[in-house]
């Protein structure tokens, strides 16, 4: 079949591409334009090349933040998508508790992100914090700006009280979705809860599953506001994720080049590890068992 | 394999139900026999799922009791009834295999494994699924889904009763039909107890020995097909089932009178003087239905459908319409038509139900 070709067409997608390019190509462009130069101020910019890229990469501090940042979304995963479960399997599907639960688990999610960390920062601490103090009272040796574990377990509290609600909305959309002749059909098929859960109820979450995983990714391993307002990093390095690190070096130091060098190879890796995730449960869900 | 006995039944879904239309079953007391095969009939709505689900236990009626073998089972889960129940819609576990699928209820009572394989490739067999066993549920049609949902109720043996809601409405009409006649012999062979819900007549008459007909909530006639044909306890059974259904026309009645619309049918039985607070009616299948000239009721002729076998003459009495059944190449008179119906096959009806009235000898 001859299809009618019409070039007219491109000037309707033109709109979008010109702000696709203003609100990100452009400007990752400028990124990639420092990422290649050295400047010392007066707009003078010398020829670097992949100097900066191989600096980052020799880079044990660059390196460090990267395992840091991978331990922190690895344990993320690890508490927030279980748990989102178990919460979404507990939440009343009718009557009026729906409305409460719902609004309830929304609540974190309409802090904005700052107010988050100051409140931790705020309820972590020793002197006065509800946390911080109780914990104190009886006998725990807490104190989350000394001890790098205390702050390594402050933000992941934080971030899991702060998120948790996100999984679970998004398991429980899937939940409510199952008709009620599944369970009914269970129950003649003597299933166990288990075998419910294994059976029915994981398999029609597994969408929803899989956008909770790339968000809670994606979003984990860029993590910046909170940690910074609750440790800025510390003690120590300990809580100095990429984002911090990158922060420090561009605006800190005004590190231009290794700075933007970073944001590159720091974008790749969350690119590849997203990517990575989708194939994986896409996979899984159209293969095998 | 088990006599289920239903006593006081009722149910409503909402709390306090006060009328009679709060309820979704209205009370009823109902045996059904050991090894018998039943269809449950009615229109949409009139509580068939309802009756069903209280059987197998998915819901706790708020009246009543339910035995199996003279046992009060009322408060027992469904797990612990040993019911199985095929539903309107299919369900499938689609991550499993269709094997996995139907092994499902026997894995789960923790039957041997060289048992549920025999009994699953036997029911796959029944089923024409044997080469599709090893494939995932998911990707199968939807007549395959509600195969693999029919299997799954009959897989286990051991099975107080098995109850099918409208197991077969997506599939198509000659696999339904091959089904139905599988189900039916598979019924003479294991001797369960069968109840088959549809609001399908011919799915009905074909499969079951008795029906059981219900109408807003209530079973309002069991019988066997030919019971409910001849003497419909309820004007609704006489529509619902035939076709074309019933005649139903208003009548006052006195005696071995009644009276239509000022003209007078004797009638083969006595009754008590119709009143005017209840609703009495006349009823008499368009196979009873003779169109004469110059006798009966006066009609008007408004059209005849000719079916092959026979021909369906629909006639006009003032507003309302009477269809009479008669012989292929039967000539109707041009004028003066008459409707005359068999006395033997008048019933009558008070408020919707059968009056049965008293024999006159040579009446
Ligand atoms: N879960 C429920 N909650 C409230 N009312 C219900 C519920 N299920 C059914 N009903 C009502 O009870 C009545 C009987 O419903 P039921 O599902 O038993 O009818 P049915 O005969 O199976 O109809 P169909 O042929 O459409 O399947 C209907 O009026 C229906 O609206
Ligand atoms: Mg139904």
């Amino acid at each position: 079949m001859d299809r009618p070709t019409n070039q007219k067409a491109w000037f309707l997608v033109l709109p979008v591409l010109l702000l696709v390019a203003f609100s990100a190509i452009i400007p990752l462009m400028t990124v990639v334009n420092y990422s290649v130069q050295d400047t010392f101020g007066n707009n003078e910019f010398f020829w670097a090349g992949t100097a900066w890229f191989e600096e980052m990469l020799h880079s044990q501090r660059f390196h460090e933040a990267l395992a840091r940042n991978l331990i922190f979304s690895a344990i993320i995963l690890a508490i927030q998508i279980p748990l989102g479960i178990v919460v979404a399997l507990s939440m009343p599907r009718k009557g009026i508790g729906v409305s409460i639960c719902l609004v309830l688990m929304a609540l974190p999610l309409l802090i904005p992100w700052n107010v988050v960390g100051t409140i931790w920062q705020v309820f972590g601490r020793v002197d006065i914090g509800l946390l911080g103090h109780t914990l104190e009272a009886i006998g725990i040796d807490y104190n989350y700006v000394r001890d790098p574990l205390d702050a390594w377990f402050t933000i992941i509290l934080m971030d899991v009280w702060h998120w948790t609600s996100l999984v679970a909305l998004l398991c429980y959309a899937g939940l409510v979705s199952i008709p009620e002749a599944y369970y009914q059909a269970a129950r003649i098929d003597g299933a166990s809860r288990w075998a419910v859960f294994r059976y029915i109820q994981l398999p029609k979450m597994n969408r929803v599953l899989l956008i909770a995983v790339l968000l809670r990714f994606m979003d984990s391993f860029m993590i910046y506001t909170e940690p910074f307002v609750v440790t800025g990093g510390g003690p120590g390095n300990s809580t100095t994720f990429l984002s911090i690190d990158l922060v420090k070096m561009a605006v800190g130091q005004f590190d231009l080049g290794p700075a933007a060098a970073m944001s590159i190879i720091y974008f790749l890796i969350v690119l590849l590890l997203s990517w990575i995730f989708y194939t994986v449960m896409t996979n899984y869900e159209r293969g095998g068992q | 394999m088990a006599r289920i006995d239903l006593r006081n039944l009722a149910h409503a879904y909402g709390p306090n139900p006060k009328e009679p239309r709060d309820y979704a079953l209205k009370p009823l007391n109902h045996t059904w026999e050991d090894g018998g095969a039943y269809a449950l009939l009615g229109p949409s709505g009139c509580g068939k799922t309802t009756l069903l689900n209280i059987i197998s236990g998915l819901i706790t009626p708020s009246h009543g009791q339910v035995l199996f073998d003279g046992v009060d089972v009322t408060a027992m889960p469904t797990e612990a009834r040993n019911i199985a129940q095929v539903f309107q819609f299919p369900v499938i576990y689609d991550t499993m295999t269709v094997y996995d699928n139907l092994a499902f209820p026997l894995r789960n009572r923790r039957v041997p494994a060289p048992a549920v394989d025999a009994r699953v490739r036997e029911i796959a067999a029944m089923l024409e699924m044997t080469d599709v066993l090893k494939k995932r549920a998911r990707g199968l049609t939807a007549d395959a889904k509600q195969k693999i949902s029919l299997g799954r109720g009959l897989v286990r043996s051991d099975v107080a009763a098995i109850l099918f809601d409208e197991p077969l409405t997506v599939i198509d009409p000659l696999l339904k039909w091959q089904l139905r006649s599988q189900l039916k012999q598979l019924h003479k062979k294991s001797g369960y107890t069968m109840v088959y819900v549809t609001h399908d007549q011919t799915e009905a008459l074909t499969f079951a020995d008795k029906v059981v007909v219900m109408y807003e909530g209530e079973v309002v006639q069991m019988g066997t097909p030919a019971e409910l044909f001849e003497r419909p306890a309820h004007t609704f059974v006489g529509y619902f089932i035939g076709s074309p259904g019933m005649n139903v026309l208003a009548a006052e009645v006195d005696g071995t009178v009644a009276t239509v619309d000022g003209t007078a049918i004797r009638l083969p039985r006595a009754y008590g003087k119709s009143t005017t607070d209840r609703k009495v009616e006349l009823g008499i299948r368009p196979e009873f239905v003779r169109v004469a000239r110059g006798e009966g009721l006066p009609v008007r002729i408004r059209k005849v459908e000719d079916v092959g076998s026979y021909k369906i003459a629909r006639l006009a009495f003032g507003s309302r319409e009477i269809a009479a059944i008669a012989p292929e190449g039967t000539e109707f008179p041009a004028d003066d038509v008459g409707a005359v119906f068999d006395p033997a096959h008048l019933n009558v009806y008070v408020d919707g139900h059968l009056v049965n009235g008293t024999p006159v000898r040579g009446g």
